[in-house]
């Protein structure tokens, strides 16, 4: 699925708490959530921000809190991705469990403010629209596409322990062994 | 070839006779925590599948920390779906207000951690719990949710970086200045997927409640773990209090590393780290003169015993200079309780600190002294990137309980020495 957007670009090291300001850390739903997003950094992003914009950073996005309000107050703002030259650890793991698309590559900077993109998550294709370019990130891990695949850890995960009937492809691969 | 304590024990965990870097393995969990912020999620999660039963209702705990007591009603609704879960499924360790404290001081405090566990915690300074010689490390809300159900998770075995400490301590010098020194030299992104292992003389004369102040801040250089092998001063930590039975490991002499770091401890000083990023971070005198409006004594970082007890020292007899605020919060309930025993909270109430209940409070901007645009604040907490503590124009440095006990007393960032003197042996 080609995801479409409009690119805000961000430095080294945007934090959690500037992805979302613990004040907000009261509710987990995602458009509320939305509605404040990167507030302190960038007040106008929650107000000009169109569904499919990619957010775009540079080095140890997403470091700071394990807050998962930060995904989640990306993805209720409408974001559809995002790039960076590289990821905090948790940050991504929580991107992945989520089912939002991340794209590491160092082009990260070659992304300049309103360039429109184009971006293919399976094969980690960027398309820069403005700029004429295409990069190409990292591919995630086997796994963690299976995971995005179903839409998340934890339909992946309910699928596996035989729990509600989730949708998503049958995984593979991803042993859950039990000792 | 060897393994490190990290690889060691994680490949016990996932029953193997030996992992490498790069590998993703299946891990079970000793342990899961959430809190008041990150718990409601991951329940939300659990019940949106259809999951009725938690793997092991004695190795999930929950802890309320963050906006305890509630701050509003939207946290005191926090709090009840998280309380509600615990009674539903009979958590055997779930702390509320009062009983509880900060995650970080109470699982050690408690014995819930042991050495040589595999602990999944729902935030991101659950990395703290390597100061006991296991492997714990943050995770998020959905991670949670979904280990809960399993009891096991996978992880990609993170290289280590060895950090190794001789010589000694400079007087008033603490695991803080050790751990602060360190991220500014490797920066916040230094460590970025590694295990932090720390090692050396000066490390293994650390007392415990400082081996979690070093590990604590792992995450602040991006860390997923930081590691502390357990020794003697460990397992006379552990013996008294552990909950589960305890393996110990250490690292193999040949075992390898992603880089070696050597450090005189004697050449390091009191350091403070400056707005906006814990790695910015400079020695003392450098900043010493700066005018503060508010001191914080407290967090996951530094607000143990053996915290209050330096603080405490430097201030007593001592007032808060005027027109600044000092607030002292104790990490834990039973911390709490200990000084007021030993006449901590008195000196504190006499030099006129605002002291409170344990909670994480004004570390994270929550409550409890949020802080107003442009002003200034040294606190022993772990992180001042732009807004962490309330407004984004407001400044936070980061120092060690006998800084910040200093500057309370002068006003502005102090070396302990010049309020009370050198340091008695
Ligand atoms: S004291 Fe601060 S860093 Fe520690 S758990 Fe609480 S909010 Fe997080």
């Amino acid at each position: 699925m080609t995801l479409r957007g409009k690119a805000w670009t961000y430095g080294d090291n945007l934090d959690t708490d500037q992805i979302i300001p613990a004040r907000y850390l009261v509710t987990a739903d995602p458009k509320e959530l939305g509605q404040h997003c990167l507030e302190d950094a960038s007040p106008e992003f929650a107000k000009q921000v169109r569904p499919g914009d990619v957010i775009v950073g540079l080095r140890n996005f997403g470091c700071g809190s394990s807050r998962e309000h930060a995904p989640l107050a990306i993805k209720g703002a409408g974001v559809s991705a995002v790039i960076a030259k590289s990821f905090a650890r948790i940050f991504y793991r929580n991107c992945i469990n989520l089912g939002l698309p991340i794209f590491e590559t160092e082009a990260a900077e070659r992304i300049a403010a309103d360039d429109e993109l184009e971006l293919e998550p399976e094969t980690g294709e960027i398309r820069n629209l403005t700029r004429g370019e295409s990069y190409r990130a990292q591919p995630l891990p086997d796994f963690a596409r299976e995971i995005m695949a179903a839409g998340g850890l934890m339909n992946y995960v309910a699928r596996k322990a035989g729990l509600a009937n989730t949708a998503g492809v049958t995984p593979s691969g991803y042993e859950t062994k039990a000792d | 070839m060897g393994m490190t304590i990290t690889e060691k024990i994680l490949a016990a965990h996932a029953g193997r006779a030996e992992v490498r870097p790069g590998e993703l393995i299946t891990c079970r969990l000793d342990l899961l925590m959430g809190n008041d912020i990150t718990a409601p999620i991951a329940i939300r999660e659990f019940e949106r599948v259809g999951a009725t039963r938690v793997f092991d209702p004695d190795r999930l705990t929950i802890v309320l920390s963050h906006f305890v007591p509630a701050k509003d009603i939207r946290s005191a609704d926090q709090c009840r779906i998280a309380r509600e879960f615990a009674k539903r499924h009979r958590l055997r360790y779930f702390y509320d207000e009062g009983r509880g404290g900060i995650e970080h001081i109470l699982l050690p405090q408690e014995g819930l951690v042991v050495p040589g566990d595999v602990v999944l915690g729902a935030d991101s300074h659950s990395c703290t719990y390597g100061g006991l010689g296991c492997f714990a490390t943050g995770v998020g809300s959905t991670d949670l949710a979904a280990a809960m159900i399993t009891g096991e998770t996978w992880f990609k075995v993170p290289e280590s970086m060895r950090f190794h400490f001789y010589g000694r301590l400079q007087p008033w010098s603490s695991a803080k200045d050790l751990i602060l020194y360190t991220i500014g030299q490797i920066g916040v992104d230094g460590a970025s997927y590694r295990a932090m292992e720390f090692t050396g003389e000066v490390v293994q004369r650390l007392p415990v409640d400082q081996r979690l102040t070093l590990c604590n801040m792992a995450i602040e250089a991006g860390g997923k773990s930081g590691i502390v092998a357990p020794d003697e001063v460990t397992l006379e930590y552990v013996r008294p209090r552990a909950k589960r039975p305890w393996t110990l490991y250490q690292s193999d002499p040949d075992a390898r590393y992603h880089s070696v770091f050597e450090w005189d401890a004697g050449t390091i000083g009191l350091q403070v780290a400056c707005p906006y990023s814990p790695d910015n971070v400079r020695p003392l005198p450098e900043v010493a003169g700066v005018e503060v409006d508010q001191v914080f004594i407290g967090s996951c970082t530094n607000a143990r015993m053996e915290d209050l007890r330096i603080a405490a020292r430097i201030m007593r007899g001592k007032k808060v200079a005027p027109y600044v605020r000092c607030i002292v919060i104790p990490a834990t309930h039973q911390v709490f309780q200990e000084a007021l025993r030993e006449g901590l909270i008195e000196v504190f109430a006499e030099a006129g600190c605002a002291v409170s209940e344990a909670t994480c409070g004004p570390c994270l901007g929550g409550y409890n002294g949020v802080l107003g645009a442009e002003e200034v604040c040294l606190s022993t907490s772990n992180r001042n990137f732009p807004g962490r503590m309330g407004h984004p124009k407001a400044k936070v440095y980061l120092a060690s309980p006998a800084v910040a006990a200093a500057t309370a007393v002068t006003g502005r960032i102090s070396h302990p020495e010049e309020v009370a003197g050198p340091e008695a042996a």
